[in-house]
């Protein structure tokens, strides 16, 4: 898939789960894997809140 | 056959492993983004297909706790409980429960206003430790050693002045070895525990400590039953510390542990014995 952000190529693994985040390697930038409709598509992952953790 | 749901809002290894031995033990297991589920007044717990229990695994704490709400607003059982992610999702109420029940624990010192903190400190000596009252992984937990670093941190917290910088958390600083003790407990059962070295003054996993596996001793085992206890039981993180005078102190309870790390080295199943607890809870 294509990084909304740059244009780079992600590789998107074929085991990756709704959720999960993968990182652009030309920008950097983290994209969290979602489900629109029957697709998948790359939407801006959440930045570390202050309530994050365990 | 029972049905187990595993909510999260961002998929770690964690979530993945729990779902695999979920899936492994034979349930029918779904992963629920919390994100993109939707709750009102009216809703029914026939609108929803969460099965028999719900793992609640948000990485955002209030995020999990509020959806922990609306599943028992539903009458779905939730591990851990909302009163348990409570307890320990605010290290002011773990804290107190720790103390009123008895465990070992860091004195811990609490004011509403800078001002009062400042006499605190005045009044017990530096150094002590600032810790937020919700938060993870280490963020903003710091030694105070003496007045130039306090007047610096409390003029930001004034700047800053979210609803948790008016509280403020100010905690012993314990005598101890370069490590904390890391112990998962499950029910009443410690499943794994890890010695978390560090040069540093943290002891954060998520900062870069070394993890050791650590063998659980009855002293361990003791404690982290009784910690559980105090903060409601179900599936928990303790941390400790090795206080040079009085052996083993809980410093905090961890709701949504996470153990990729532990997972590794650990002899026990770790998200096995998670996912058994949980199906077990609700059959008794």
């Amino acid at each position: 898939m294509n990084c909304p952000d740059c244009d780079g190529n992600i590789n998107v693994p074929a085991d990756a789960s709704v959720g999960e985040i993968v990182s652009c390697p030309d920008c950097g930038a983290d994209f969290e894997i979602a489900k629109k409709g029957g697709s998948i598509e790359l939407k801006q992952a959440e930045t570390v809140g202050e309530d994050w953790g365990e | 056959m029972s049905k187990i749901s595993i909510v999260f809002d961002r998929v770690r290894a964690e979530e993945k492993m729990l779902q695999k031995e979920a899936e492994s033990l034979g349930y029918d297991t779904t992963s629920i983004d919390a994100k993109t589920t939707r709750f009102s007044t009216e809703s029914k717990k026939s609108d929803y297909d969460f099965g028999n229990v719900v793992l609640e695994r948000c990485v955002s704490y209030y995020r999990g706790l509020h959806f922990t709400a609306c599943l028992e607003f539903l009458g779905i059982p939730v591990i851990n409980t909302f009163e348990v992610a409570n307890n320990c999702g605010n290290k002011m109420l773990t804290s107190l429960l720790l103390s009123k029940n008895k465990v070992p624990t860091p004195k811990t010192y609490f004011s509403f206003s800078a001002e009062a903190a400042r006499e605190n400190l005045d009044k017990v000596g530096y150094p002590l430790v600032i810790k937020p009252i919700v938060g993870s992984w280490g963020r903003s937990v710091v030694p105070l050693k003496d007045k130039d670093t306090v007047d610096a941190l409390f003029e930001i917290r004034e700047y800053t002045d979210g609803p948790h910088d008016r509280i403020f958390y100010l905690q012993e600083m314990v005598k101890r070895p370069p490590r904390d003790l890391r112990a998962i407990i499950v029910g009443d059962e410690v499943v794994a525990a890890m010695y978390r070295k560090s040069s540093g003054f943290k002891t954060n996993i998520a900062l870069g400590a070394d993890a050791e596996l650590c063998k659980i001793t009855k002293e361990i085992e003791d404690l982290c039953v009784r910690a559980s206890k105090a903060v409601g039981g179900g599936i928990l993180g303790i941390d400790m510390m090795e206080d040079e005078k009085r052996g083993l102190v809980v410093h905090e309870v961890n709701n949504t542990v996470e153990f990729k790390g532990l997972a590794k080295v650990a002899t026990k199943n770790i998200p096995k014995t998670m996912v058994e607890f949980a199906v077990n809870s609700v059959r008794k």
